[in-house]
């Protein structure tokens, strides 16, 4: 791939060299199109397994596939929570590095868990589970559709062995993870330290714009639980009126004046309530998805990080190989032949360096500028179900009126 | 901010279904919102001999209205009719809280927001005013409908004296004497309804008021609040927030055809939303005042049958005392005159009441039809407007894969 192009032209500008990049975003939609994966998840019966703290939930996986790589054209196996979440650790640690995206697994729910642990058989428990086991679903299809991601072995693995061995990474208090927490520390302060000589305008609009878009989705979010509260509240009040009007009715002595007040009555109760259904299974749908939504910009946003953490290593390498310059510099000034071979060695070694960390860079920088606009895709794709499903819930609400005329 | 708002009115619908009569037409022609008081201007139109001019008009405020009901209510005269009921004072402090507050927080959203909330509260003090004027209207109509009340003098000096009436509200010291005055009655109101009345059709009433009276402040408390939650539930602010974010998005990268696209749908929600402000007002409208408003009239026929059944009281006490008096032969005279006053007065008012009553029930019925009638008709309206925009949204999403 090439070097990134110098700046994003303004709007105007764009209607007319709209083709060079329009062209990027419609070849990768057809690309999309054509490599047709053809290769389904979906995920199944989660059945728990023993009791007590130890018990945990088994899913069963089926895939069916026409991808020729696969052992054969349909295969199930049985994963559990953890099994997802160590995948997740194998794919973020290989690939991450390069600038992919790697999808975010569900999350951990220790509160959750616990209660479908300890057995207690409400709704809330399953619905939990069910929530879940949708997560899942949608996380491994997400990541089955990513073309590199489908490559790698352990997600063969993951989709075919019968038997996985059991994901150590995952436990929040082994060794592991806490070599993980460093790490993120670490991160956190490498990322305040390093002030990046950006060359490349369009990386830095783009973050800001994932930036913004995480902002507004958590915004929406909020507006979607706010949303949801109000609508059972309006739900509550409704019938109260609806009974209210009943009670009107009968003890209205115009007889035709009390049948259509209790059928008014009737009708408003009957119409609220499947709204109520309806309206609130749409909204748990979105919350959900934009909860996706909200950690897989987490995830875009970690794959600038790791840009900026390849732009490092090329600086660093490139300060080193001067230091070593000067190195040799003053050992020919003070003329310590011995020394200087293994100095012009060095240098040698660190100016290799330089050219592989430099290509590096640029390896990965194409890898995340791909990845984005493959993501601006999704994102496309994702604001036309969230409209379509904010629809759905107007269609409902314009519905109710409707059906109380006609009754 | 509100500095003043002046309103072309065209005739209203009225939550009552009163025969215009060419011989008293009264109407409120225009009004005027000031900084706490607003100024109705009455319009009158009379074949009667009483007014010096055929046409004819002044400016009234709320307080005028409520001396003109008061008068009503301390006659004597009229204790065997239902007084129309006093229309509500003008309230504007919630809109106009909201106005403040939106002034204050103008630095802190983009302008296009700004407009778009001042408009939307504009409309709403619109509204407000609105209704008070048709309550006030309403209220005039009642009264020049009545056979009685219309020849009234103070209803007269009302419509035609151009000069300021010179009533003040209440002062302190008058509003608590009408405090303790409303214990007494009320106290007086229980004694006077546990008495039995001989009259089928009177007892009968007063079950009936008394049960339909709490059912309707029942209906009319919880449809405002069904409203209230209506308002709330802001589907279309979300989607603002979508869109807006979208299109601030798309300006900078994606492909033209996109961002064509989510203007077209954000035009389509903005469309949708005014749809959606107008069946709320609508419902508020229709349902919700016609509830109020016979929550109102309801309490008057109440005090109508308090009234009577003080003179009830009053003249069964009467009897008492003349039989009283005979038996000791003392004050004959006065007694006997007392009791027939009393008789007199108890007549007078149960044959009035009788025919108030029955008009009352015919008017709410015809006011019920009516309102309900129309709601429904308006609600499939908008709805059908509603259903064809999101349609089209559905099709615009459809076409652009």
């Amino acid at each position: 791939m090439t070097k990134p192009a110098a700046s994003a032209p303004s709007l105007s500008v764009a209607a007319s060299l709209s083709k060079p990049q329009s062209a990027t975003l419609e070849e990768l939609e057809e690309e999309e199109q054509e490599d047709k994966f053809d290769i389904n998840i979906s995920i199944t019966n989660p059945e728990k397994i023993g009791d007590g703290m130890n018990a945990y939930m088994a899913y069963k996986v089926s895939t069916q596939t026409t991808l020729p790589m696969f052992r054969s054209k349909a295969f199930t196996v049985r994963r559990r929570f953890s099994d997802f979440l160590g995948l997740y650790e194998k794919l973020s640690e290989k690939h991450g590095p390069n600038g992919y995206i790697v999808p975010p697994p569900p999350e951990k729910s220790i509160l959750g868990m616990t209660k479908v642990k300890v057995g207690k058989e409400d709704p809330s428990s399953a619905e939990f589970v069910e929530r879940r086991r949708a997560a899942l679903e949608r996380y491994l299809q997400r990541v089955v559709c990513h073309p590199s991601l489908l490559q790698d072995p352990d997600v063969r693995e993951f989709l075919e062995r019968d038997e996985l061995p059991r994901a150590v990474n995952t436990q929040a208090l082994s060794g592991a993870g806490f070599l993980k927490m460093i790490n993120k520390a670490t991160d956190a302060v490498s990322k305040m330290t390093i002030k990046m000589n950006e060359s490349d305008v369009w990386f830095e609009e783009k973050l800001q714009e994932v930036e913004s878009a995480d902002q507004q989705f958590r915004k929406i979010h909020g507006l979607v639980d706010s949303l949801v509260g109000h609508r059972k509240e309006l739900s509550l009040n409704t019938a109260g009126f609806a009974k209210s009007v009943a009670m009107l009715g009968s003890s209205e002595d115009n007889t035709a004046l009390s049948r259509a007040l209790s059928q008014l009555a009737e009708v408003e109760d009957k119409m609220e309530q499947l709204h109520q259904e309806q309206a609130s299974n749409d909204s748990f749908c979105f919350a959900e998805l934009l909860a996706d939504y909200i950690r897989l910009l987490g995830a875009v946003r970690g794959s600038f990080d790791q840009r900026m953490k390849a732009w490092q290593r090329w600086q660093d390498a490139q300060s080193m190989l001067q230091k070593k310059r000067e190195t040799e510099a003053k050992l020919l000034w003070a003329n310590k032949p011995d020394k200087l071979q293994l100095a012009k060695d060095e240098i040698t070694e660190w100016e290799a360096k330089v050219t592989q960390y430099e290509r590096d860079f640029d390896r990965v920088s194409a890898t995340v500028r791909k990845e984005v606009l493959r993501f601006e895709v999704l994102i496309y794709f994702f604001f036309k179900t969230l409209v379509a499903f904010t629809l759905l819930i107007k269609y409902w609400e314009a519905f109710l009126p409707e059906a109380k005329a006609i009754a | 901010m509100m500095g003043y708002l002046s309103v072309s009115l065209q005739p209203r619908a009225v939550n009552v279904d009163l025969q215009t009569d060419a011989t008293l037409q009264v109407d409120i022609s225009d009004a005027l919102s000031e900084r706490d008081k607003v100024k109705f201007t009455v319009h009158t139109k009379s074949t009667l001999p009483n007014f010096k001019q055929s046409e004819f008009s002044v400016v009234r405020q709320h307080e005028e209205f409520i001396w003109l009901h008061d008068s009503f209510v301390e006659n004597e005269d009229y204790a065997g009719y239902i007084i129309p009921p006093a229309p509500p004072r003008p309230d504007f402090d919630a809109s106009r809280e909201k106005l403040q507050k939106l002034g204050e927080g103008e630095g802190s959203m983009t302008k296009e927001e700004f407009t778009k909330m001042k408009q939307e509260l504009e409309a709403e003090y619109l509204a407000i005013f609105k209704k008070t004027v048709a309550m006030h209207e309403v209220f005039l109509c009642r009264v020049a409908a009545h056979p009685v009340l219309r020849k009234d003098l103070n209803f007269h000096v009302f419509l035609e004296y151009n000069q300021d009436l010179s009533v003040r509200g209440k002062n302190k010291k008058e509003k608590l004497e009408d405090f303790f005055k409303n214990v007494v009655k009320s106290a007086d109101g229980v004694l006077v309804a546990g008495v039995k009345d001989v009259d089928d059709f009177f007892e009968h009433e007063k079950t009936f008021l008394l049960e339909y009276h709490n059912r309707v402040k029942d209906a009319s408390a919880k449809s405002d609040r069904m409203i209230r939650s209506h308002k709330s539930t802001h589907t279309t602010a979300l989607l603002r927030i979508l869109l807006h974010h979208y299109a601030y998005y798309c300006t900078t990268t994606a492909p033209l055809r996109i961002l064509l696209f989510f203007l077209k749908v954000s035009e389509l929600f903005e469309k949708t939303r005014k749809i959606e402000a107008r069946v709320a007002a609508d419902e508020d409208l229709k349902l919700a005042d016609l509830l109020k408003y016979y929550l109102r009239e309801s309490q008057a026929a109440k005090d109508l049958l308090y009234r009577r059944g003080r003179a009830l009281v009053d003249y069964e006490n009467a009897n008492k005392a003349l039989d009283k008096a005979r038996a000791k032969n003392r004050d004959v005279l006065q007694a006997e005159t007392s009791q027939q006053l009393c008789c007199h007065k108890f007549e007078k008012i149960s044959e009035s009441a009788k025919q108030e009553l029955i008009d009352f029930k015919t008017r709410r019925v015809a006011a019920f039809r009516k309102n309900l009638v129309e709601l429904a008709e308006l609600e499939l309206k908008h709805a059908k407007g509603n259903l064809q925009l999101l349609q089209s949204c559905l099709s615009v999403l459809k076409g652009d894969t």
